[in-house]
């Protein structure tokens, strides 16, 4: 996970971590909770980020290229994280995603790029079974086949996401709609998805408390 | 009186479930289960999350319970630096209650099996603060 994320941080000139890493230069990483390891972790950053939402005949008149928000979805879940019916997903994240994609009436499958809360490297595992990018237990094949890779199947976090972006808690969700409307606007030079049409955004609030799914079109 | 001396660092003075505080200063770890529909959470809670009644019982958690999962936390978060290393795991007791908690410093690394047994138990601080922490059965 995060060989890939270091591949496609070192492009991204607004990332705190642009060296690329090697899988050895993660594995002998010192272990900070285990079993993550420093580079299992994303980095404190300071940021901020802007979105000009506008009405849609507005939004004609001030871009070329609009992008249209058509899928949302928000949950919550206890404060608690260990009373929870499970602790291998996000219940909040399975609910938010199952609004954002009835909302726009498209499946897993239709999205064509994806920005996920990969706040540590397992967070974005999860992320692939929560949103039903891969079959719970299997978000390990995805990555380990490179079908998150920018020419997969599912193209996921392809700017580096937050552990090559750093994470300013409050900042990161408007980065992660910055990427995918530059990937809508085919504008993202440094790692652009061929083709893409639909694009997703998966952000986590505190330790699961919060889930916000949102799904964008060109 | 309320959770102003819980823990290494205690985020919050006031809770709508402050007796847990007077049950720990006196050597009991209790919680909570709903009298309306009939859940129970640790950390106590003084409103159901489940069914929203605010009409709840408290209980003891006693006997033994099994080491579900745990973390060796070599870096700890702002406050508890000068506590790490430490051994967070979850636990689970009588009910299917899990709970996370600190490891006691009379289990070392080398002897924690997941599914293992652990008892809960009070345990006081420096500077007259109180937590809680499993041990070895």
């Amino acid at each position: 996970m995060r060989v890939k994320n270091s591949h496609y941080g070192a492009a991204n000139p607004k990332a705190t971590y642009r060296k690329e890493l090697g899988l050895e230069d993660i594995l002998n990483s010192e272990v900070i909770t285990s079993p993550l390891k420093k580079f299992d972790c994303c980095a404190n950053a300071d940021g901020a980020s802007c979105i000009i939402v506008a009405r849609g005949d507005v939004a004609k008149g001030i871009t070329q290229v609009p992008i249209w928000i058509i899928g949302l979805g928000a949950a919550t879940d206890t404060m608690t994280m260990a009373g929870r019916k499970s602790l291998t997903g996000l219940e909040c994240a399975q609910e938010a995603g199952k609004q954002a994609y009835k909302m726009a009436g498209l499946k897993p499958q239709d999205i064509d790029v994806a920005e996920v809360h990969d706040c540590f490297t397992v967070s974005e595992i999860l992320a692939y079974e929560d949103l039903g990018f891969a079959k719970p237990g299997e978000g390990v094949g995805l990555i380990e086949d490179k079908q998150t890779y920018a020419d997969g199947k599912i193209p996921v976090n392809v700017d580096g996401g937050l552990l090559s972006k750093g994470h300013p808690i409050g900042a990161t969700g408007g980065s992660q709609i910055r990427t995918i409307v530059r990937q809508l606007r085919r504008q993202a030079t440094e790692a652009q998805v061929k083709g893409a049409e639909v694009g997703l955004v998966h952000n986590i609030g505190g330790i699961g408390q919060y889930g916000n799914v949102t799904i964008l079109r060109r | 009186m309320g959770f102003e001396n819980f823990g290494t660092v205690s985020f919050t003075a006031a809770a709508k479930a402050a007796d847990f505080m007077t049950h720990l200063e006196a050597g009991k770890v209790m919680t909570t289960r709903c009298r309306n529909c009939g859940a129970s959470y640790f950390p106590p809670k003084a409103d159901c999350p489940a069914c929203l009644s605010s009409d709840v019982d408290w209980f003891e958690i006693k006997g033994q319970g099994k080491l579900n999962t745990y973390t060796i936390v070599n870096y700890g978060p702002t406050g508890f630096e000068n506590d790490a290393p430490y051994i967070l795991a979850l636990g689970e007791f009588e009910g299917g209650i899990q709970i996370l908690a600190r490891l006691g410093r009379d289990i070392k690394p080398d002897d924690i099996k997941v599914g293992m047994s652990l008892a809960i138990s009070p345990v006081k601080l420096p500077d007259n603060r109180v937590a809680y922490e499993f041990n070895k059965v």
